[in-house]
């Protein structure tokens, strides 16, 4: 009873005390002084960037992946050491450059990660992540940068979500869905800032999705236009595909960002394999497989195509998009595109306000699939001993499914009027087609693959310099125990960076004749694109370094089949940035 | 009083919320059955059930209501029947008679591992070529998955098969 009692007394006491309110938040610290000087990134800087800017992917909208700057040059470059280095906290690969607007950097990791980084000194500004859910269908667990507009900055996360970001905070300003995860549709690829809008693809090929490039408005997150890459019933291009519902899940992803054409409006996007991968099973060309297609970034209309191989049988992505180069061809210059495809062709075309036109095309690497090219129209004849099918085995079909080149983008430079590859050679395949039934986000491939190293090989990854006015390959420098999946930087100081290396380097070539000038181990492999700026007048060179996703799976199937001659690459990620002191 | 019962409601909005969480999403447990992918009928799963030349893709079930665990796609289970001549001693702990059940997604980007090497008797993905080991806790045997298919041990209770206990380790990746 006197507990009873006590109890009472416990519960009167507590329901007459009065509700205390929760103590205030703490106030804000005060806001760095470099992001309250924060400067929008306006389209007249995106078309014009300054020497010393990196505000996109690939600097600028042509996609040459070129810095004009010229303090680290040929002659200094073996004096290039780190100024800081700043460790992200994830694994996985690591895709994206660095971007810097106003002394501010900044990367997109693996985990839904964008990192705002003090480019001067590497202290962290601010960092945003987005959980991503446990069961997410992400195949290609990674990024490959931001976009910045305004006073924005733009992912486009995982799980097929569109964020756009404070650049000041890190805060989110809205988000869109773009896709359903759970039916395939993940995004990978960096988003493209053009004309107000915010544009992006979806991967999936592996999950039979049906791709597309959508617009959304870069300041209210609403959707402008989507463009399939896959054609639904009457539409163009459909003829291309059987009567049937294959173009429901017939592939054709995108999953890196394309490049732009201010005068024509045009932006050039690249496109992934069929879905599934055996041709067979969904009869006929397939537009807009395997292609580049050319959409208008106003209003979504697809303007023009070229497709690199029909019916792709092979697993070659074409997403690459070609860079935008006026080169000289037969006395005349050639309003152009060069593609270096994934199939092991590299391809002249030409574009126009209505087309893409076939130039020229040849292999860089070992090719034995295209018997030859039709010279107008560039469609390759194919050898149909090397095309796998349903219940077929192809073999010796070179390059692999992992192309001559993938995903990492070549680089142009204006100077000595050559594009930079980084390449893999002397790596083939062996395909077999099997029977495979739809189900929403479940892989949709239906084929096994074998990698098969030519016999006396004596190197797989190499750096290939081509001059576009002439067409010829210019000189090569060859990795003779590693693989490459390095994306390539062009300097006015004469020089070509890139990583992609199983020795965690980056390397610095003379970019007239492809000597190595200089090296540098970072703690991981480097995937990404390395970008180059300046703060107060010094040039720097960026780079993140963190190898995982398809290198990690080139570099355990090459260790199986030497026996050890490709061991496990640390994995773990960071930025680098470089100087010459 | 309103304010007290106001704050008590918000106290409990969070474990109403848990408890109501879709039982279909829910890890497998013990003593659930196993259908079929795409089985409308829900038939459990017997030993025989599963062909000797191919695994064969399933979902839990909780046994009690009958509600298969599809909600998650992390609770694919591949089951495989083998020699159970051939099975390390480890793995036949984990195994129903002849037949074992693992994750049936990657543990390097999260596929569904859906290919299978019969010569080799190798479970097989077919995004990144990783080949897991069916016979040795699928252990990785090549490709750039960083460990094992988890196991999902189980038995035969009544002449089907069922869960003995949860999955040996986390399924899935690591995102980044």
């Amino acid at each position: 009873m006197r507990t009873l009692v006590l109890a009472a007394a416990i519960v009167l006491s507590a329901e007459q005390r009065p509700v205390v309110p929760p103590p205030p938040p703490p106030p804000p610290l005060p806001m760095p002084a470099i992001l309250q000087a924060y400067q929008p990134v306006t389209a007249e800087r995106l078309l014009k960037p300054a020497d010393g800017e990196w505000l996109m992917i690939r600097r600028s909208y042509d996609g040459w992946g070129y810095s004009p700057l010229t303090q680290i040059n040929t002659q200094n470059v073996a004096r290039l050491q780190p100024v800081w280095v700043f460790s992200t906290g994830a694994v996985n690969g690591h895709e994206a450059p660095p971007l810097v607007n106003n002394g501010v950097m900044f990367v997109s990791t693996p985990g839904n990660q964008v990192i705002a980084v003090d480019a001067r000194t590497g202290l962290l500004l601010w960092r945003y992540r987005r959980p991503l859910m446990e069961d997410a269908v992400v195949l290609h667990p990674t990024t490959r940068g931001v976009a910045l507009y305004g006073d924005r900055v733009f992912l486009a996360a995982n799980e097929a979500v569109l964020v756009a970001l404070d650049a000041k905070t890190g805060k989110e300003v809205w988000t869109a869905d773009v896709a359903d995860n759970q039916s395939g549709y993940y995004m990978s690829l960096a988003p493209m800032v053009a004309e107000g809008n915010v544009i992006i693809g979806a991967s999936g090929g592996e999950l039979g999705i049906r791709g597309f490039v959508a617009a959304y408005d870069a300041e209210t997150g609403a959707l402008r236009w989507r463009t399939y890459t896959v054609p639904a019933p009457g539409e163009p291009g459909s003829e291309t595909w059987p009567k049937g519902d294959q173009w429901k899940t017939g592939g054709a992803p995108v999953w890196v960002t394309g490049n732009f054409d201010p005068q024509s409006h045009l932006s050039y996007w690249g496109t992934g394999n069929g879905g599934p991968w055996m041709g067979d099973q969904r009869p006929g060309d397939n537009l807009f497989t395997a292609s580049t297609v050319a959409i208008d970034v106003r209003t979504g209309r697809m303007a023009g195509h070229f497709q690199y191989h029909p019916n792709d049988s092979w697993d070659w992505d074409e997403v690459s998009p070609p860079i935008l180069v006026d080169y000289q061809r037969n006395g005349r210059t050639v309003k152009g595109l060069v593609d270096v495809a994934r199939n092991g062709y590299l391809w002249f075309l030409e574009r126009s306000d209505s087309a893409i036109a076939f130039v020229e095309g040849k292999p860089y690497v070992k090719q034995t699939v295209f018997k030859s090219l039709d010279p107008k129209t560039g469609r390759p004849d194919v050898d149909p001993d090397r095309k796998p099918g349903t219940g077929t085995k192809a073999e010796n079909i070179c390059p692999s499914h992992w192309g001559g080149k993938n995903w990492p983008p070549i680089a142009f430079s204006p100077q000595t009027r050559m594009i930079y590859i980084p390449a893999n050679e002397n790596l083939c395949d062996s395909i077999t087609g099997v029977e495979v039934e739809y189900e929403p986000g479940s892989r949709y491939i239906g084929g096994t693959s074998s990698l098969v190293l030519t016999p006396g090989a004596d190197h797989v990854g190499e750096v290939q310099a081509w001059n576009v006015d002439t067409g010829q390959r210019v000189w090569t420098h060859t990795y003779s125990h590693s693989v490459n999946w390095g994306s390539m930087l062009a300097t006015g100081g004469g020089l070509v960076f890139s990583g992609g290396t199983g020795d965690r380097k980056l390397h610095a070539f003379d970019a007239a004749n492809g000597t190595l000038l200089w090296e540098f181990p970072t703690n991981s492999g480097i995937l990404g694109p390395p970008s180059s700026f300046t703060i107060d007048g010094k040039q720097f060179i960026a780079v993140q370094s963190g190898w995982g996703v398809d290198s990690r799976s080139m570099q355990s199937r090459l260790n199986t089949l030497t026996r050890g001659g490709y061991p496990e690459v640390p994995e773990g990620g960071a930025i680098w940035v470089f100087a010459v002191p | 009083m309103r304010g007290a019962t106001g704050l008590f409601v918000a106290w409990m909005t969070p474990v109403l919320s848990a408890a109501q969480t879709d039982r279909t999403t829910g890890r497998p447990a013990k003593g659930d059955l196993l259908v079929k992918v795409g089985d409308a009928t829900l038939t459990p799963l017997t030993i025989d059930d599963i062909p000797t030349t191919a695994p064969l893709m399933a979902w839990p079930m909780n046994a009690a209501d009958q509600i298969v665990r599809s909600g998650s796609r992390l609770n694919r289970v591949l089951l495989v029947r083998l020699d159970r001549e051939a099975l390390a001693t480890g793995t036949r702990s984990l195994a129903a008679g002849n037949v074992v059940a693992y994750s049936a997604i990657c543990t390097h980007s999260g596929c569904d591992v859906g290919g299978w090497i019969a010569d080799a008797q190798q479970l097989y993905c077919e995004c990144h070529e990783s080949k897991f080991d069916p016979r040795d806790g699928a252990r990785v045997t090549d490709g750039p998955a960083p460990r094992s298919l988890p196991a999902l041990p189980i038995e035969v209770v009544d002449g089907v098969l069922v869960v003995a206990r949860p999955f040996t380790s986390r399924v899935g990746f690591t995102e980044g």
